[in-house]
């Protein structure tokens, strides 16, 4: 196969090309000079903040550090949006970028419905949403410039107070830090995704969806006090009631397993994400140069993964929320 | 939250964390895999299908170790 370049790409992968060497070199340079302490930078579980010059209404004078990586994701995202219906309106279908698109989003379509049926059509829009977010946001992650390039800030420690001031004991803030290893990203996502669950459930099946969570009703036939005697009917009833109990309690943990799935959905994804951050941080650290190239490669991969099954598990959420009294208890 | 000295301790308990936490994650990752090996042996047409099962059940597995890592990293780094 011949690769050929148009003018417009080769300008672009010389300039690409220039880029990164002019970096390099500046890295080395000023490697003394920016990086006050060359050592491995300090790992931090939450995000850390970075300070303002000014203050925000929401945030004070201060914001996490993974919010410009998340508006970032945010624009990429809107900005190939509006590009897409730019190329559609003025060159139609035949435009690359149009059948790019649209190869993706058929191709997502195709992939649910093979999970769902006829039902994906319904959760496309928020799945898909998920996915080229979550997706999108991995990989911006990894980029070069994200938990690199910073500001020193006086290191804040609980306890040691003052002490810790004077001593000049700074930590690099990162401006950027990829997008889910915020805790509150991930925990915001799960929540969007196991509340449309509900949203979904009850659109499908109105209020007979609420039956299960608050179901205090027996399913065994009523006692018939023509063909059975005294005895047999007491019987039955105390089974009823039993029945009615259980199904009560069964209601119940049925919505607590509901509201607990916010937490192993949002620790996946954080876990995974935080992981590779940590596991880059440390091979970099221990191999400046080539090798942590292969690692770059395995987090594309699991940006990627995590992607599909964040939006996996939430369209088999969906599925199993909107499947109705009936079908249910078939699959039992 | 540790004492003075104890930074020993703290140390001890991220590696035996993250010792212990892979073991299970380790053998059912084996297990998802060997299982779906068996299943493409048996039906080789359904391969394509039985892997992008593996790959999700896989790190679904797999993330009950980064459970395990996070926790680590908690008892290493948070101080």
């Amino acid at each position: 196969m011949k690769i050929r370049f148009s003018r417009t790409g080769c300008l672009i992968l010389t300039l690409t090309l220039l880029a990164s060497i002019a970096l390099c070199a500046v890295g080395v340079l000023l490697g003394g000079v920016v990086n006050k302490k060359a050592m491995m930078p300090e790992i931090s579980l939450a995000a850390e903040e970075i300070p303002l010059p000014f203050s925000l209404p929401l945030f004070g004078n201060h914001i996490p550090n993974t919010l410009p990586a998340t508006w970032l994701t945010m624009l990429l995202l809107i900005l190939l949006g509006l590009s897409y219906r730019r190329a559609l309106r003025k060159k139609g279908s035949t435009s690359r970028l149009v059948i790019a698109v649209e190869a993706i989003g058929e191709g997502m379509l195709r992939f649910m419905e093979g999970a769902v049926g006829e039902k994906a059509r319904m959760f496309f829009p928020l799945v898909a949403t998920f996915f080229l977010f979550i997706a999108l946001s991995n990989w911006c992650g990894i980029l070069p410039g994200f938990s690199s390039i910073g500001i020193w800030v006086p290191h804040h420690v609980e306890g040691a107070g003052e002490a810790a001031h004077e001593e000049g004991h700074e930590v690099l803030v990162p401006f950027f830090r990829s997008a889910n290893a915020h805790l509150s990203t991930t925990l915001a996502l799960a929540i969007v995704s196991v509340a449309a669950a509900q949203y979904f459930g009850v659109r499908v099946s109105g209020k007979h969806y609420w039956r299960r969570y608050l179901n205090f009703r027996a399913t065994s036939p009523k006692p018939d006090p023509a063909t059975q005697s005294l005895l047999q009917r007491l019987i039955s009833k105390f089974a009823r009631v039993v029945e009615a109990f259980v199904n009560g309690i069964v209601g119940l943990l049925e919505a607590m397993l509901e509201a607990l799935k916010v937490l192993p959905f949002s620790f996946r994804l954080f876990g995974n994400i935080f992981a590779g951050e940590v596991l880059l941080f440390v091979v970099s650290y221990l191999f400046a140069f080539v090798f942590p190239v292969i690692f770059l490669g395995l987090e594309l991969f699991v940006g990627l993964l995590q992607g599909v099954i964040f939006s996996m598990l939430t369209l088999v959420f969906f599925s199993i929320a909107t499947a109705s009294h009936h079908e249910e208890a078939q699959h039992h | 939250m540790w004492p003075e000295g104890y930074e020993s301790v703290t140390q001890a308990a991220a590696a035996l964390s993250i010792a212990l936490g892979v073991i299970f994650p380790a053998l059912s990752i084996g297990w998802i895999g060997s299982k779906a090996m068996e299943a493409i042996g048996r039906n080789p047409e359904a391969s394509g299908g039985i892997l992008t099962t593996m790959i999700l059940v896989a790190a679904l597995a797999e993330a009950i170790a980064i459970y395990v890592l996070v926790v680590a990293l908690a008892i290493k780094f948070v101080k």
